[in-house]
């Protein structure tokens, strides 16, 4: 769904004249949303710009999207990424079951200290 | 044209896979947005290295003090100052694993990428905030009436060369 609204969100400020490029997790999503530019990372969902604590990696993946903006040629594009997740994730990504949680209408913090501090303004 | 990647790449089908479980659960099939005709395509108009840049992220990153997303078709957003600590960022979701997200938002957020590549020189600079939104909207009608046009001007506001867009 965010891979959707994402594409969405892209195209609409593509078409008012702002350059836009694309990170993505699910090529599906993002073929048929149909963004402007988008480089793709085969990594698990929730992994879209790299894997924690290496910044290295990224810094890698971030650049390759941004560099998009020089280097394509044609709306709708999608280029691979080189980058291998380290180990099988696949079987368990493809297995049927539905992993949303719940969908509450009140905030969901995710640590209560957080409610507190909504006082302060930024 | 995309090219199919399904022989190299083996990608996993996230459409199809909505389709077999809402069907196993006895929902109806969810009308994915399909766009076939070619999006707009804007040539940029400076090196990347002088150009500014802004973040978009749907992760549902929030920023310590300020209020969370809920999770029923929530379409409103929040500013992420750029010099903020990754520290004090959060994220609230209810369609990923947020295990990696919640131990550096950056997997979502690439905000210390970001920063690092405006002090190599790589980009020009950064906006003054980035952008964020819980994107499991299913609603395409309320993303486009209500989140597309608070995005829309946030964006004006900041006047970027180049806007970045990172789901989740």
């Amino acid at each position: 769904m965010c891979h959707q609204s994402v594409g969405l969100i892209a195209r609409h400020l593509e078409s008012l004249g702002y350059p836009t490029t694309s990170l993505s997790s699910s090529w599906f999503i993002t073929a048929s949303a149909n963004p402007p530019r988008a480089a793709f990372l085969d990594y698990p969902l929730g992994h879209t710009a790299g894997r924690p604590n290496d910044l290295q990696e990224q810094i890698q993946v971030t650049t390759a999207a941004l560099g998009l903006i020089e280097t394509a040629t044609r709306p709708g594009q999608i280029t691979p990424l080189p980058q291998v997740w380290p180990t099988e994730w696949k079987t368990k990504a493809r297995e049927l079951s539905d992993k949303r949680t719940e969908r509450h209408d009140t905030p969901q913090y995710e640590r209560p200290t957080d409610e507190i501090a909504t006082t302060q303004s930024l | 044209m995309t090219m199919d990647p399904s022989a190299e790449l083996d990608a996993v089908d996230h459409i199809q896979q909505t389709r077999d479980s809402y069907s196993q659960l006895g929902y109806d099939s969810y009308r994915w947005a399909h766009e076939p005709e070619p999006s707009a395509f804007v040539r940029p108009t400076k090196p990347l290295a002088e150009s500014k840049v802004a973040l978009i992220a749907s992760g549902g990153v929030y920023h310590q003090g300020q209020v969370a997303f809920h999770h029923k078709d929530d379409t409103s957003h929040r500013r992420i100052p750029t010099t903020a600590s990754i520290k004090d960022l959060r994220t609230s979701h209810f369609a990923y694993d947020m295990t990696s997200a919640r131990v550096d938002p950056n997997v979502v957020f690439p905000l210390d990428a970001l920063r690092s590549m405006e002090q190599s020189g790589t980009i020009g600079s950064l906006t003054t905030h980035a952008l964020t939104f819980m994107g499991g909207i299913y609603s395409q009608r309320r993303l486009k009436d209500d989140l597309l046009p608070a995005l829309t001007d946030e964006i004006a506001a900041m006047e970027p060369d180049v806007v970045l867009l990172v789901p989740v």
